[in-house]
C-alpha cells in the first residue's frame, strides 16, 4: 500500500499516541476544582504553553477547538460579528477564492445570514494571492480579511506576511488557514503578524478531531458556542484532555523536525513530479513551481478524469485524491482550478499526491509503477 | 470476473452485489449521484440519491468489503432522464423514466466506464434473469423488473449479471438480513424518483408553465371543458378533468388523446380507450426472433400482457405492427412495448400510434 494523501491525513506520531494513551487513563475535568481536576488542567495548560512555544505565540492567544473547520468558523464568523459592534457598519469580507470550504462556507453563511458582503480575492494562475489585490479591495467598511497560508489542493504558499501588512495598514483584523502550513513550513504566529491562525493536529501527526485558534489577545471574537466560558469565553467546553495533549506532542515535534522532514519532502517530491513528468509528457504540473509546501505535488493529466485515475490506482494499492474530500463523494471541478484559470475538464483531470513524514521513495516507485498504464486506461474512459 | 455494482442503497443491489462477491467475482462498489442538490435524508419510498442513500450503500460496501465510489452523473441524469421526461410529456406522449434511466444512464454511461475502466461487466439488483444472453422475468412476478430492461441491446446484456433473477423478494430481505446488511429492511422504492412528493402534473406544471386549451368531446366535438396544461394528461386518466358539460349518457369520461399542437384534451367513454392494434418505432431486439410472430406483448411496468401477432410496420421507422387479440385500454404514444416468448423477453420498441 502505496499512501500519497498526507494532506488529507497523516499518521499519528508514536510520541503522540503515547501523550494520548498517557493521559486517557487519567480522571479528571480540567474546570473541576479538586486534585483530578487540577492534574487535567495541569495538563492542558502544560500543552497550551507548548503549542504556543511551538508556533511563536503567547499561552493567552491558544484556544483549543475541535479541528480546523471550527476553527475557521470561529475565526471568520466570530471576528466578523464583534466588528460589527460599537455602530460601524463593516459588512464586508475578504476572502480569496482558493480557500477551503470551511472558510469559504462560512463566508457564504454571513453573506446569506448576517447581511455581510463578500469580496472574492482572486488568485493568479499559480494560485498566489498578490498584496496589490488585496490592497484594491481594501476599505474602512471591511470587517475581516482571510487567506490561506497554504494551499490544500494545489500547495501553493500565500505572501502571508505581506498580506497582513497591507490589512493592518488599513486597520483590518487578518485570519489564516494555516492547516497545511504546520510542520511543512515554518510557521511563525508573532512574527508573521496575523492576527488569527488556523491549525488542526491530524495535518502534522497530531490526533484527529483536535485543533486550535490562535487568536491575538487584542482581537475580539464572538463565540460559536456559549457555556461554561473555557478559552477566554470564546469556546465553551469541557477540554479534552488528551486529545490536547497529543496535540501538544505533534506540534512540539513536528515543528522541531520541520527544517529537516520539509526538507527530505521536498527532495522526494522532486523526484516524484520528475518522474511522473518523464512518463506521462502531457501532465501539467500545477501550482507555484517554487513556492509551495514540500510534500504536495498536483497535477492535471489531460484527457483522463480525477475520478478514473484514482480508481484505478487504489485498485493498484496507491492512495491519492482528486483534491479536497467531500462529505457525500461527489466530485466537482475544484473551486481552486477554477479560480486559477482551468476550464473545468481540465479541472476534473486533477490528481494530488501528497507526503508527509512517514513517506518513502517505496511510495513513489508504487505510484510510478501504476501511473503509465493507469492513464492509457483512463484515457479510454468516456467523458461524461 | 471483475465486476461494478451499481449500489443504490436499496436492499436489491445490496444483495445483488453480496451474491457476486459470493460467486468469486471481483467486485467495486459504486453510487451513482443522480441528483445535483441531494436532499439530506430520503423520505419513505420517495426521492432518490439523498446522501441517507450514498451512505447505505457506502455501508453495504464496507460489510462485503469491497471499494467503493460516488459517480456524479446528476448532469447525464438531467439532460438525459429528466430534460427527456419533460420533452416527450410536452409532445403530448408518456415516457417512463426509469426505462429511459436503465437505457441511457445504468446500461449506457455506466456500463460504458465500466469497460472502459477495465471492468468485464455490471451487477444489478434488478428483478430479472439472465443466463446466455437471455433476459426473462423474475420469479417473483409482483416485482419483475424484465419489463425496464427490455431497451438493452446483445451487447449491453452479454456484460451484464443479473444475480436476483431466481429469488423473491422476501428471500432477498431475508438474505440481507443473514449477512447483517443494514439495508435488510429499508422500503421499496417507487413512483418517479426525481419527483420527490409525487405530484407529477405540478412537476410538469412548473417545469412547462401554464399552456390553457379545450377539452373536446370526442363523440360530439363539443368543448366540455378547459384545462391549464395538455401535458398533465395521459391517455386512460380520468381524474382532474373538471368538466363543465355532463356525458350524453352520463357514464364517465376518460382522456383519449392528447394533442400538443392545439392544446386539445379529446376525452370519450371507456369503450373509445380500447386498442387492438400498435404501430412503434425502431425495435432493440434482446433475443431476436423472424417477423411475422405470434408472441406477447406488455405495454407499462407490472401492466397486462396481450398476446399478439407482430409484422413488420410499413414506412421509414421499420417499426412494428402489433395485432392484439384481446384489446388493451388506456395506451399512449410514447409507452414501450415490450414482446415476450413466455417468460423471456424477445425485445423492445417505443408505440408512435395506437388504433382502435
Amino acid at each position: 500500500m502505496a499512501y500519497l494523501d498526507h494532506a488529507a491525513s497523516t499518521p499519528m506520531l508514536p510520541e503522540a499516541v503515547a501523550a494520548v494513551c498517557a493521559v486517557m487513563a487519567r480522571p479528571g475535568n480540567a474546570s473541576s476544582l479538586h486534585a483530578a481536576g487540577r492534574q487535567a488542567r495541569r495538563t492542558v495548560e502544560e500543552s497550551r504553553e507548548a503549542l504556543a512555544a511551538a508556533l511563536g505565540g503567547r499561552p493567552s492567544e491558544v484556544l483549543f477547538t475541535g479541528g480546523g473547520t471550527e476553527s475557521d468558523n470561529l475565526a471568520v464568523k466570530g471576528i466578523f460579528w464583534a466588528r460589527q459592534d460599537g455602530g460601524v457598519a463593516r459588512p464586508r469580507v475578504l476572502a480569496s477564492a482558493v480557500e477551503h470550504h470551511a472558510v469559504l462556507d462560512a463566508v457564504e453563511w454571513l453573506v446569506a445570514h448576517e447581511g455581510a458582503e463578500v469580496t472574492w480575492l482572486e488568485a493568479d494562475a499559480l494560485g498566489r494571492v498578490h498584496p496589490e489585490v488585496l490592497e484594491a479591495a481594501l476599505g474602512d467598511d471591511v470587517a475581516l480579511v482571510t487567506v490561506m497560508w497554504a494551499n490544500n489542493e494545489v500547495g501553493t504558499v500565500q505572501p502571508v506576511v505581506a498580506l497582513a501588512e497591507v490589512a493592518h495598514r488599513f486597520g483590518v483584523p487578518f485570519h489564516t488557514d494555516a492547516v497545511q502550513a504546520v510542520g511543512q513550513l515554518p510557521v511563525d504566529f508573532a512574527s508573521s503578524g496575523v492576527d488569527a491562525l488556523t491549525l488542526t493536529g491530524h495535518k502534522f501527526g497530531g490526533p484527529l478531531g483536535v485543533g486550535a485558534l490562535l487568536l491575538g489577545r487584542d482581537v475580539a471574537c464572538t463565540p460559536l458556542l456559549h457555556g461554561g466560558g473555557q478559552e477566554r469565553d470564546v469556546r465553551s467546553g469541557t477540554f479534552d484532555t488528551p486529545a490536547v495533549a497529543g496535540l501538544a506532542a505533534a506540534a512540539t515535534l513536528a515543528v522541531e523536525r520541520q527544517p529537516v522532514v520539509a526538507r527530505n519532502l521536498a527532495a522526494l517530491r522532486d523526484d516524484l513530479v520528475r518522474r511522473v513528468r518523464a512518463a506521462i509528457p502531457d501532465a501539467v504540473y500545477n501550482g507555484d513551481p517554487v513556492d509551495r509546501l514540500p510534500g504536495n505535488a498536483h497535477f492535471s493529466f489531460p484527457g483522463c478524469e480525477g475520478d478514473s485515475l484514482l480508481l484505478l490506482l487504489d485498485a493498484r494499492g496507491v492512495e491519492v485524491s482528486t483534491g479536497s474530500a467531500c462529505s457525500s463523494g461527489v466530485a466537482r471541478p475544484s473551486h481552486v482550478l477554477v479560480a486559477m484559470g482551468q476550464d473545468p475538464e481540465t479541472a476534473r483531470s486533477s490528481l494530488r499526491f501528497s507526503l508527509g513524514h512517514s513517506s518513502t521513495v517505496d511510495d513513489v516507485d508504487a505510484l510510478l509503477d501504476a501511473l503509465p498504464s493507469v492513464v492509457d486506461r483512463a484515457r479510454r474512459v468516456p467523458v461524461r | 470476473m471483475r465486476l461494478l455494482a451499481a449500489l443504490s442503497g436499496g436492499v436489491d443491489s445490496a444483495v445483488a452485489a453480496a451474491l457476486a462477491v459470493d460467486a468469486g467475482h471481483d467486485v467495486t462498489g459504486v453510487h451513482l449521484a443522480l441528483s445535483s442538490s441531494p436532499a439530506a435524508l430520503r423520505s419513505g419510498s420517495r426521492g432518490c440519491c439523498s446522501r441517507e442513500d450514498a451512505r447505505d450503500a457506502g455501508r453495504v460496501a464496507d460489510v462485503l468489503g469491497i471499494p467503493f465510489y460516488v459517480w456524479d452523473l446528476a448532469e447525464r441524469f438531467r439532460a438525459d432522464v429528466i430534460d427527456d421526461f419533460v420533452a416527450e410529456y410536452a409532445a403530448g406522449r408518456t415516457p417512463n423514466p426509469c426505462l429511459r434511466c436503465n437505457e441511457k444512464i445504468k446500461f449506457t454511461a455506466v456500463l460504458d466506464r465500466a469497460l472502459a475502466l477495465g471492468f468485464d461487466g455490471v451487477v444489478t439488483g434488478h428483478h430479472a434473469a439472465l443466463s446466455d444472453g437471455v433476459l426473462t422475468r423474475s420469479v417473483d412476478e409482483a416485482k419483475d423488473q424484465s419489463y425496464v430492461l427490455a431497451v438493452l441491446t446483445p451487447e449491453q446484456l452479454a456484460s451484464t449479471v443479473l444475480p436476483l433473477g431466481g429469488l423473491r423478494k422476501d428471500e432477498v430481505r431475508a438474505l440481507a438480513r443473514e449477512r447483517g446488511l443494514g439495508v435488510a429492511d429499508k422500503a421499496d422504492s417507487h413512483d418517479i424518483c426525481f419527483i420527490a412528493d409525487g405530484d407529477t402534473a405540478g412537476f410538469l406544471r412548473s417545469a412547462l408553465g401554464p399552456a390553457p386549451g379545450p377539452v373536446v368531446d370526442a363523440l360530439t366535438g363539443a368543448v366540455v371543458g378547459t384545462h391549464d396544461g395538455a401535458y398533465a394528461f395521459t391517455v386512460g386518466q380520468r381524474r382532474g378533468l373538471a368538466l363543465t358539460v355532463p356525458a350524453g349518457d352520463g357514464r364517465p369520461r376518460y382522456v383519449l388523446s392528447v394533442t400538443p399542437v392545439t392544446r386539445t384534451v379529446t376525452v370519450g367513454p371507456a369503450s373509445a380507450l380500447d386498442i387492438c392494434s400498435l404501430v412503434t418505432g425502431p425495435p432493440v431486439w434482446s433475443s431476436p426472433r423472424p417477423l411475422p410472430l405470434r408472441c406477447s406483448v406488455q405495454l407499462r411496468a407490472h401492466g397486462m400482457v396481450h398476446d399478439c401477432f407482430v409484422t413488420a410496420a410499413s414506412g421509414p421507422l421499420a417499426g412494428w405492427q402489433l395485432a392484439l387479440d384481446t384489446p388493451a385500454r388506456g395506451v399512449a404514444p410514447g409507452q414501450t412495448a415490450v414482446l415476450y416468448d413466455g417468460p423471456t423477453v424477445l425485445g423492445s420498441a417505443t408505440l408512435v400510434s395506437t388504433h382502435p
